[in-house]
């Protein structure tokens, strides 16, 4: 056997340890998963589906099949969306498997040095540190109001990059390196007579450093409707880039810290209005059900209490005051939104529809439902940097459904769908005509006209 | 493995893109849904054209390669688990849905057509193609042509071999036929049209085909009757049909599958029934549509049902419809393996039928559920199992194998509707007979005088031999 193919052998014995073959053996090739499947949609390759990646885990865990670079490959197709969890009839947790084999890839995958070396500064250098996310706030932000971004977009700087990353750079927001705590305090109490319940905002790294209104609105909307709001400063990343990427063990570890902060905030509820870390942080249940006795009974007790900052709305806040608060708007014209799902908000949380409950309390707005909402954008974590080709196509066939609404306002729940909607909308050549907003900022808007 | 030239050849025919013979493409395309299979093809084929097909037959019939045609690879009976290698020659780039003739109410399809949008297309111009397969979602109108596949109206507008007018077909040589037409009556010869269906690809590949449409039903009503007793359900089937009344779907639960989907989902169902009938009719007047309902509850009353209900709206439609619909998937999170069958018989036998599958799910000390098309005498006796237990394993086979041998007893047969493929055919002769087998093979012969096309289905190396019933 060439060296070549040997290296990727080690991958094998770490599959068998490491991905659950009874939930292997549960997936009765049915089928009924594909074409819930954006990349199958996209390629029409068995392989490129559930069905088809759970077949080819089982080949390998087997010892049918030897895994080598396109099986790497096609596991990093997957984006991860999971649509395929809630059409299976048998419930196969595919969402696991794939988590589990990207793991087991990891352990032994023949990275370049320079991709090690960013790994290792993002998953262990970055995102474990809210500070250090802070400080590349305020880089990113010198870097946009110095002057820097225009030199770098005039004098072509810019073209270096592929194409995809710079429409990244062209529809980034502006970056800060003050987050909600340092913008408005941690402590905020109900506005109105009584509190309905303590409440803990997961404020997120990427929330809070490029959509940092994002969370003062959600601060806001939340004590409006009853709520009090505490925000815990030991709170770190919810961990799923790396849960997602294979590099579990870390996520455990961000897991355990973040379980501690909200226990010891004594909140009703954990609150999380990114579709992506909410789904993560309903999950520390399964992440650390192997844990001990006591770690494992916490995280039961933190993924009981996870709640989307729409469905929590919906489901404890109160909703005559919420009419209140948006009413004034309907004097003026009426306005057409759509709502693209966060995949994780609809397929894990299964909380999908308390956006557009909210949107439904709205005076003076129009909801357009777009083909295929349900379905992914492409955005997928860092899925959109990784695997640009398809990424764009799953992009530009959703800009054609978002066109068919005459949306003016294009609505999302996440931060990864709402760059990725921006990017989109750039692309289309739609920047004029459609705004991308987050829910809670375009709820918070229409409560100040 | 392919001979390099072979391979040569497939990537001039289709492009290289469209030939794969890596290890995860052919891993990919060794199963179907059917439990316990698996294969691995030496080479898969992703053909765009009808020239290309003939192209591809004419070169694996000089080079004597298995041809095994795929749609969705949803199928039950093995259908498209190459399991002589070969090629697998994947239909869905061949996926347009060619014209709807309005005046002639019929559609051309590519067989690579996924079923679910055939319908939704059909539906948006106001007309109606039946056959609805549970696996629908995803199946192709190939690969339902191959298996003539049924579903849950068959009982009123028949299963796909009734909507099939005209096929365009490659022979194993390479020579591209057309049979039928959009005609409604032509007897020009042998009927190769209903020849083709249901040949499980074992015949030819079919490249288009031109398909029967009704006019859509307009309305649609649905009921649920409970029974005490499994020979008043049964009774009731029968009855309602005597009345002269053809409901759209007259479905049977037993009293297994109740229990099982009421302990997994407590959506209140009555588990001290022996027996539920789902029963929906529709049509183009509301009021023939009610009359139709209200003969049905007098007689389900007057044949013993303990309860009767009538969905006032589409949501407690489809509230009572949950039952039948979360059946297999109930029955499928139990365990891991899930055997999935489809015996037959007259539907005044359905009674006996049921009773024979309880009395020998008891003999092998197996749980089996029971559900299905009542009005089409077709259940399906479901096994919750383990691939991996190969002592159950062995029970369940010879369990299936008794209750194949009763539904011939009762003038039923071994499959209604999800085909013979691998896993029926050591069976096929208790039905059709010696001589039937004979015909059969002979008729394969004038085809595929190679046996390239789909070797090893609906034709086993040896019959089983038939199980003595003890009555």
């Amino acid at each position: 056997m060439s060296e070549k193919a040997t290296k990727w052998l080690p991958i094998v014995e770490s599959m068998k340890l490491k991905v659950d073959y009874d939930e292997l053996t549960n997936c009765m090739r049915c089928g009924f998963c594909q074409p819930s499947c954006p990349t199958f949609q996209e390629t029409g390759l068995e392989a490129a589906s559930p069905r088809g990646r759970i077949a080819l885990m089982k080949a390998v865990v087997d010892g049918l099949m030897e895994p080598n670079e396109s099986f790497q490959k096609q596991m990093d197709l997957c984006l991860g969306c999971r649509a395929c969890e809630p059409v299976c009839p048998a419930d196969v947790k595919y969402g696991s498997l794939i988590e589990q084999t990207r793991d087991a890839i990891e352990d032994h995958r023949p990275h370049p040095l320079w991709v090690r070396g960013l790994r290792k500064a993002a998953f262990k250098g970055l995102f474990p540190y809210p500070k250090r996310v802070r400080r590349l706030g305020s880089v990113l932000h010198l870097y946009q109001k110095s002057g820097l971004q225009t030199v770098a977009r005039e004098t072509g700087l810019l073209k270096v990059l592929p194409e995809h990353l710079r429409v990244m750079e062209r529809v980034m927001p502006e970056a800060s390196g003050d987050g909600v705590v340092e913008r408005i305090g941690s402590l905020h109490p109900a506005k109105g007579e009584r509190a309905v319940a303590r409440v803990g905002l997961f404020r997120g790294c990427i929330m809070d450093m490029m959509f940092t209104g994002t969370n003062v609105n959600t601060v806001e909307l939340l004590t409006e409707v009853g709520f009090e709001v505490v925000i815990p400063e030991a709170q770190v990343c919810c961990g799923a880039l790396h849960a997602h990427s294979g590099e579990l063990d870390d996520a455990r570890g961000l897991a355990a810290r973040n379980i501690k902060a909200f226990r010891e905030a004594g909140v009703d509820y954990i609150v999380s209005n990114a579709g992506g870390c909410g789904a993560l942080l309903k999950e520390y249940d399964h992440l650390l059900s192997s844990e001990s006795p006591e770690v494992a009974e916490d995280a039961r007790w933190f993924a009981e209490r996870v709640k989307d900052v729409s469905q929590l709305i919906m489901e404890k806040g109160n909703l005559h005051a919420l009419k209140q608060l948006v009413s004034k708007a309907s004097e003026e014209a009426a306005v057409t939104v759509t709502y693209q799902n966060s995949c994780h908000l609809r397929n894990v949380m299964k909380a999908g529809n308390a956006p557009r409950d909210v949107i439904g309390l709205m005076e003076g707005v129009n909801f357009c439902e777009m083909t295929g909402a349900d379905s992914c954008c492409g955005s997928a974590g860092i899925y959109n940097l990784l695997q640009p080709k398809m990424a764009n196509d799953i992009l530009d066939h959703k800009m054609e459904h978002v066109k068919e609404t005459n949306a003016q306002v294009l609505l999302t729940s996440n931060p990864g769908c709402l760059l990725q909607m921006k990017a989109g909308v750039e692309r289309a050549g739609l920047t004029d005509q459609v705004r991308v907003m987050h829910v809670v900022d375009f709820v918070r808007e229409r409560a100040k006209k | 493995m392919l001979q390099p030239e072979v391979r040569q050849r497939l990537s001039e025919i289709v492009g290289a893109e469209y030939f794969r013979d890596d290890t995860e493409t052919r891993v990919s395309y060794s199963y179907d849904a059917t439990p316990m299979l698996q294969s691995l093809p030496d080479g898969v084929v992703f053909p765009g054209s009808t020239a290309e097909v003939s192209a591809i037959l004419a070169l694996a019939n000089e080079h004597r390669i298995p041809i095994v045609g795929r749609g969705a690879g949803s199928n039950l009976c093995g259908g498209t688990v190459p399991d002589q290698g070969g090629l697998v020659l994947v239909m869905n780039r061949m996926n347009k849905l060619l014209e709807i003739d309005t005046e002639n109410l019929t559609a051309t399809v590519q067989p690579g057509l996924n079923t679910k949008a055939f319908h939704e297309a059909v539906e948006a111009k106001g007309l109606f193609y039946p056959p609805d397969p549970s696996s629908m979602v995803i199946s192709t109108i190939g690969g339902n042509i191959m298996e003539n596949s049924g579903g849950l109206r068959g009982l009123k507008y028949g299963t796909t071999k009734d909507y099939v007018l005209g096929l365009e077909a490659v022979l194993p040589n390479g020579d591209i036929i057309r049979t039928g037409g959009k005609l409604y009556k032509d007897v020009a010869g042998y009927d190769l049209t209903k020849l083709l269906v249901g040949s499980e690809g074992t015949l030819a590949i079919i490249t288009e085909a031109t398909m029967k449409l009704i006019p859509a039903p307009r309305y649609r009503r649905t009921m649920l009757a409970m029974y005490r007793d499994i020979h008043a359900a049964a009774r009731t089937v029968s009855s309602i049909v005597g009345n002269r009344i053809i409901p759209v779907t007259l479905e049977f639960i037993d009293n297994p599958t109740l229990r099982v989907v009421e302990a997994y989902n407590k959506i209140g169902l009555p588990t001290d029934m022996e027996a539920i009938l789902l029963i929906e009719q529709d049509g183009t007047e509301e009021s023939v549509v009610l009359k139709d309902m209200e003969a049905i509850q007098r007689i389900c009353r007057e044949e013993g049902a303990a309860e009767v209900k009538f969905a006032k709206n589409d949501e407690e439609a489809a509230q009572l419809m949950k039952a039948r619909r979360s059946a297999l998937s109930t029955i499928a999170r139990i365990r891991p393996t899930t055997i999935l069958e489809d015996a037959t018989v007259p539907r005044s036998k359905i009674a006996e039928m049921v009773l024979a599958i309880n009395a020998i799910a008891k003999k092998y000390e197996i749980e089996i559920c029971t559900f299905g098309h009542a009005g089409d005498g077709n259940l399906h006796p479901t096994v919750a199992t383990d691939a991996r237990n190969a002592e159950e394993i062995h029970r369940v086979e010879q369990a299936f194998e008794e209750i194949f041998e009763a539904a011939i007893q009762l003038g039923g047969t071994i499959t209604g509707e999800h085909g013979v493929g691998t896993v029926k055919a050591p069976y096929l002769e208790w039905k059709v007979g010696e001589s039937g087998i004979r015909l059969l093979k002979a008729v394969k012969q004038a085809f595929d005088p190679n046996n390239i096309m789909n070797p090893g289905k609906m034709f086993a190396k040896e019959s089983r031999k038939r199980v003595v019933v003890q009555r």
